[in-house]
């Protein structure tokens, strides 16, 4: 069937503009595809981590924005398969002007101690370590955040409090490195504890808990959540996968707006591929007569058109990834509000998927201009004037 | 002299399907936008129409929302004293002590549930907030376990239907009654007595927020200048207009998204436009010919061609807005990161919007169709005779 390329390349490479109009149209809409797949990918199917495979995370059953008795940390620690429970406290604040999204990232109150153990995989020079350890006033910030804002260590950064009524002197004492969520800073709960009023101590927003085996997981959710069943706040426990997704659940139904999105552009899609091809068969009604008559079969003239559609919408296809690939690049430098965006990648999966994609849509669209071309009687073509 | 506008509209219907593709390609791209467009705007409608113009909304300084806010029952005491607040009847000043707290109801498509804004108040509350009423049922009786839920959440939420009793929190609630007003967010929000609630809380006496109303408009900017600078209240007051306004940006992401798409969209449907109005001038080379030798203009060409996509894309926004029309009022939720909760209502599409899918559908289709009509426009009459 290869013996037929050179003249379906040149079939295509014959109306320049069209084709090249076409391989460009398809091409956005399939950079679009390939975006939207990569997104997908990142968010619902994307690998766990090992280090976070061992990881829980214990919030209020009703919402993140209440709170739990700190008196829970004990009774956690104390299920099996329970290795380590620390204080998890998600600060807010404003850092500098809140308008600008760079100057966004997640602020964590957390045991200094604890941390080293419960992210046991941060990677961090032995001595600045100790300064954090022994600075109540002290944070810890990921490379990756440093790098953005410019942190170094011995720096000033100054968090206004809005959910806790604190503000935050805080000096930089370790720089720490991670394969993962290396965009966020650490500092001692102590802190925010000795300036809050009465009323409002004792309580965790959330709790991080490190499971002694990645079993033990799903058992450890099981009894937690059992165990507050019948208290004033009830727990919700989750891997810590799972919670990262529960915040982009609160945006809405992500996954239908998704799906809604692919749609209307495969359709789209579909539409201009098929209106393509249904134009540049009509304008050879006259050739396919010829073709006939030299002793093509109908079959053989499917073939021809099938394969030119295909090849339209693969180059599209082609194109429509690479541009997608450095969109992906483009979304994973900025500033993120979801970790899972910095695996966003077109990786070769997602790329197999778009080009897949791409091939169907040139079956799909030329599959009736192909048959009417393939039926059509000798006579009646070469007559046709176009 | 101008060629006649039937001239396109004839060219157009000859070659029906192929109009009708292209047009089709381009309503599903002004849907995208379309759609996206009648979110945002639902949303800021529902915002909008919160809140009375009269009302200032106080919360402890520091907070920028109700949830978040924590407010002393002593320092509610020391405002009502503050001269520059509206009374009511009986001398008493019309301020509302609330609190706010958020429940989860069990939706049927979502396991985990959503989340509803629970405000707990006093009559007085009730009282100020005038465009707000019964549609069926009776307000809930002060010490009574009784709940009025928004007819939004009633659409929602089939468990939350007037005589049912629903589990907040703690305790059983009893439903009474609906409430509701003109696209605001109480619509999204169940109220009930705000001592009962506060004790279920732990939070007699650190409750969320209060609304204070000025006698007039002409005073509103001085009360809230002497709340916020009274040191000995600590609060942060604003307008309750304002207040709302800013959660708007809770259709921030959406609308970034929605519109990146429908760019990208667009790009691609320009392409097609363009594909087909190119064939459409290769189709009709003689026709131009012949139409420069009747002395049509170069320029009367042009526009000829301009204008025959312009109606092309014209005929695509409009499938568009017929496509999206359908979800004009279509009640739908989303989350709201300043107050935790969902907050429903409805996709809107204005005459705005509408305009603005058009004024989208048509710039594809000039955009598309530019390029081939400066090609026809250019012909020499000679070549464009000859040409099969």
């Amino acid at each position: 069937m290869f013996g037929y390329l050179p003249l379906i390349l040149k079939n295509a490479w014959r109306s320049r503009r069209r084709t090249s109009l076409t391989v460009l149209s398809i091409a956005a809409s399939l950079c679009l595809l390939g975006v939207l797949m990569a997104v997908y990918k990142a968010f619902y199917l994307g690998e766990v981590a090992p280090e976070q495979a061992l990881r829980l995370v214990v919030r209020n059953r009703v919402s993140l924005a209440l709170s739990l008795p700190l008196s829970y940390l004990d009774r956690i620690k104390r299920l099996p398969g329970v290795r380590e429970v620390m204080i998890y406290q998600w600060f807010n604040g404003v850092y500098k002007d809140s308008r600008d999204p760079n100057n966004f990232f997640a602020r964590f109150a957390i045991e200094p101690e604890k941390l080293f153990v419960v992210r046991g995989e941060l990677d961090v020079p032995a001595d600045q370590k100790r300064a954090f350890l022994a600075d109540r006033r002290g944070c810890i910030v990921g490379r990756r955040l440093a790098d953005r804002l410019g942190f170094k260590v011995g720096d000033r950064i100054n968090i206004k409090g809005d959910i806790f009524p604190v503000d935050l002197e805080l000096t930089v004492r370790a720089i720490y490195n991670a394969p993962v969520n290396d965009e966020a800073l650490y500092f001692n709960n102590k802190y925010i504890e000795e300036g809050l009023p009465e009323g409002r101590q004792g309580q965790v927003g959330t709790f991080y808990v490190l499971a002694t085996s990645p079993e033990a997981v799903a058992e450890i959710a099981r009894q937690v959540d059992d165990m507050f069943r019948n208290s004033t706040a009830q727990t919700r426990t989750e891997n810590e996968q799972a919670f990262t997704l529960s915040f982009l659940a609160f945006l809405g139904n992500v996954k239908a707006f998704l799906f809604s999105i692919f749609a209307a552009v495969t359709f789209t899609v579909l539409l201009v591929a098929a209106n393509t091809m249904a134009m540049s068969v009509r304008e050879r009604t006259k050739e396919v007569g010829v073709l006939k008559t030299l002793g093509f079969r109908a079959r053989e003239i499917r073939g021809l058109i099938l394969g030119e559609a295909v090849l339209i919408s693969l180059a599209g296809g082609l194109l429509g990834s690479g541009l997608a690939a450095s969109v992906c690049g483009a979304i994973r430098r900025g500033p993120a509000t979801f970790e899972q965006i910095r695996n966003l990648s077109m990786d070769a999966s997602v790329t197999a998927a778009s080009l897949a994609i791409a091939v169907l849509i040139g079956l799909v669209s030329s599959f009736i201009p192909a048959w009417n071309a393939s039926r059509v009687s000798v006579v009646e073509s070469i007559r046709y004037s176009g | 002299m101008k060629i006649p506008l039937a001239y396109n509209l004839r060219n157009l219907t000859v070659r029906r399907t192929t109009s009708l593709m292209t047009a089709l390609g381009i309503g599903l791209t002004v849907g995208v936008l379309l759609a996206v467009l009648a979110l945002v705007d639902g949303l800021r409608q529902a915002f909008e129409a919160t809140g009375d113009p009269l009302h200032v909304l106080v919360l402890r300084k520091g907070s920028d929302s109700e949830l978040v806010s924590n407010l002393g029952r002593t320092v509610y005491q020391d405002m009502r004293s503050k001269p520059g607040i509206r009374r009511g009847p009986s001398g008493e000043p019309r301020v509302s002590l609330e609190l706010v707290t958020i429940v989860n109801l069990p939706r049927i498509d979502n396991p985990d549930g959503m989340n509803i804004t629970l405000r707990g108040l006093t009559p007085i509350g009730v009282e100020m907030r005038e465009g707000l009423r019964l549609t069926a049922g009776h307000w809930f009786d002060p010490g009574k376990r009784e709940v009025v839920v928004g007819s939004a959440i009633v659409k929602r939420f089939p468990d939350a239907a007037l005589g049912r009793r629903i589990h907040l929190g703690r305790a059983d609630w009893d439903i009474v009654g609906i409430m509701e007003t003109r696209n605001s967010v109480s619509n999204s929000e169940i109220f009930a007595d705000l001592n009962l609630l506060a004790a279920d809380n732990n939070r007699s006496e650190v409750l969320s927020s209060a609304l204070v109303e000025a006698p007039d408009e002409a005073s509103l900017a001085a009360l809230i200048e002497d709340l916020n600078n009274d040191r000995r209240l600590n609060v942060n007051a604003q307008r309750e207009r304002d207040y709302y306004d800013a959660q708007t940006t809770s259709g921030a992401p959406i609308q970034y998204i929605g519109t990146l798409v429908a760019f990208i969209m667009a790009v691609g449907s320009s392409f097609a436009a363009m594909n087909t109005m190119y064939a459409a001038v290769a189709r009709r080379s003689r026709e131009i010919g012949t139409l420069r030798v009747l002395g049509f203009s170069r320029g009367s060409i042009l526009t000829s061609f301009l204008i025959e996509a312009a109606l092309l894309s014209l005929a695509g926004g409009l499938i568009g807005l017929v496509l999206v029309f359908p979800l004009n009022g279509v009640t739908t939720g989303i989350g709201n990161f300043n107050t935790f909760s969902e907050i429903s209502f409805n996709f809107h599409i204005g005459p705005a919007t509408a305009l603005k899918g058009l004024a989208f559908a048509l710039t594809m289709g000039v955009v598309g169709g530019l390029l081939p009509a400066v090609m026809a426009s250019r012909k020499e009459i000679l070549t464009a005779l000859r040409e099969i």
